[in-house]
């Protein structure tokens, strides 16, 4: 199962690589996403950017409050860096669920964010933890919050002339914690997510101060479920409280039948997973 | 790039897949192509050392790199421990998924020679195997971990096999 013909240019600069872009180019970092749906003929570039090749983008680095993970570090680097599980407790975890150990050893954590699937583990540990993407073009760079950049399915607000290049992710804080959990296609949390969550809370003097919560695999995107986050701030993070805020789960989202479940089903499981996330956050925070 | 041991040169189409260049180019068959999906994880081989599916990655990604097949695990005639494991508790029936199994399984080893069944069976994760029930598999790479840790092998239980 060949992809059609496609030029292929693996620049050794991060300005070789802007310069190559095109309407019709795609950026590759590891290829676990764009590879399959090329071979399949989804979809196919006329150009593939392969920016594997360029030094300095495959780190994991403090700056001020922030780590800033780079384009070409890998689920496996992410879900076994000490700092991260640390520091950005749900990133590392949805890194460890992903895919296999496989995939994980070819596959980055910038690349499935600009891929934005509506199932990936990824787009909602960002949104809960308040990631920035940072994204590079020939004219500059910009700064997006995860809040806005998933746009719609396989669909973020990266234009065709830029590269993802590092994610920033604010440190968790004294109090602070998150955590991700998902129901995977293959059963347990193998697998794309049937319905998954990430959770960050903030407490303080023993009850949530802040916190936010995001769902993947139940809606056409990855998205902030606000409802379940306000409804939980002010309480004391008790089970009962969190299972009653997590009853919100669905009123910020569109839930989307699909091959792997019902509406009713992954309304179910939307529920079931932002009360099981919150649950950790908050035993992580403390 | 290095195929087990050996350096190779080639000029390739940007579309051909390291696995077809594995298997066409080099004629080492013993990769195998299975669901094109990046599912099945018959066609893992390692890549600077690490477990990957050269079906779902280009020839090209991998110029310069140094490249393992399960044709190159074997040395100097001998069985590698999981080669073996897979021999001595009969790790395979068709043997279709085995090369990638083995590849996936020398790889865990290689971080871990003493896996836990947990680990083993997450380790494998990549790899389906629609013989086995993966049952016998694990007990491969259970005995595998003996040999590599220089211990005797758990004796077979092929009566609590199921």
């Amino acid at each position: 199962m060949y992809p059609r013909e496609f030029d292929y240019v693996a620049p050794s600069s991060l300005d070789e690589a802007l310069e190559a872009l095109g309407d019709d180019s795609k950026v590759m970092a590891g290829g676990m996403s764009l590879l399959p749906l090329m071979k399949m003929r989804l979809f196919s570039p006329a150009v593939v950017v392969d920016i594997g090749r360029i030094g300095g983008l495959d780190t994991i680095e403090e700056s001020n409050g922030d780590i800033v993970i780079g384009a070409l570090v890998r689920h496996a680097t992410t879900a076994t860096s000490p700092l991260v599980a640390q520091v950005a407790t749900g990133l590392a975890t949805a890194a460890s669920l992903t895919g296999d150990v496989q995939v994980r050893n070819r596959g980055t954590t910038c690349g499935s964010l600009a891929h934005a699937d509506v199932a990936a583990d990824q787009p909602a540990a960002a949104l809960a933890l308040g990631a920035t993407m940072v994204a590079q073009s020939s004219e500059g760079t910009r700064e997006i919050a995860a809040s806005d950049f998933f746009v719609d399915a396989l669909t973020s607000a990266l234009q065709p002339n830029e590269i993802l290049t590092s994610i920033r992710v604010p440190k968790h804080q004294a109090g602070e914690g998150s955590a991700y959990d998902k129901l995977g296609r293959r059963g347990g949390r193998s697998d794309y997510a049937i319905a998954g969550a990430a959770a960050w809370v903030k407490m303080e003097g023993g009850s949530v101060a802040d916190a936010r919560v995001a769902l993947t695999g139940v809606g056409t995107k990855a998205s902030l479920a606000n409802a379940v986050a306000d409804a939980v701030i002010g309480t004391d993070g008790s089970e009962q409280a969190v299972k009653d805020a997590a009853a919100r789960a669905t009123e910020d989202v569109t839930i989307i039948e699909d091959l792997y479940g019902t509406e009713e089903y992954k309304t179910h499981l939307a529920k079931v997973y932002a009360a099981r996330a919150l649950s950790q956050a908050i035993a992580n925070a403390s | 790039m290095t195929v087990n041991g050996q350096e190779v040169t080639a000029d390739v189409e940007p579309r051909t897949l390291l696995v077809h260049f594995l298997r066409e180019n080099l004629r080492l068959t013993g990769t195998h192509v299975g669901c094109e999906t990046g599912y099945c994880g018959a066609c893992t081989i390692h890549v600077d050392g690490q477990p990957v599916k050269s079906c779902t990655m280009l020839a090209a990604q991998a110029d310069g790199a140094s490249v393992t097949t399960i044709e190159g695990l074997a040395q100097n005639g001998e069985l590698h421990p999981v080669q073996e494991g897979f021999w001595e508790r009969h790790g395979l029936q068709c043997g279709f998924c085995t090369p990638g199994m083995i590849m996936s399984a020398a790889a865990l080893l290689a971080e871990n020679d003493n896996p836990s069944e947990d680990q083993i069976r997450h380790g494998i994760e990549g790899n389906l195997c629609r013989c086995t029930g993966y049952h016998n598999i694990v007990r491969a790479v259970e005995y595998a971990g003996a040999k590599v840790r220089g211990e005797e092998p758990p004796a077979p239980d092929w009566e609590g096999a199921s």
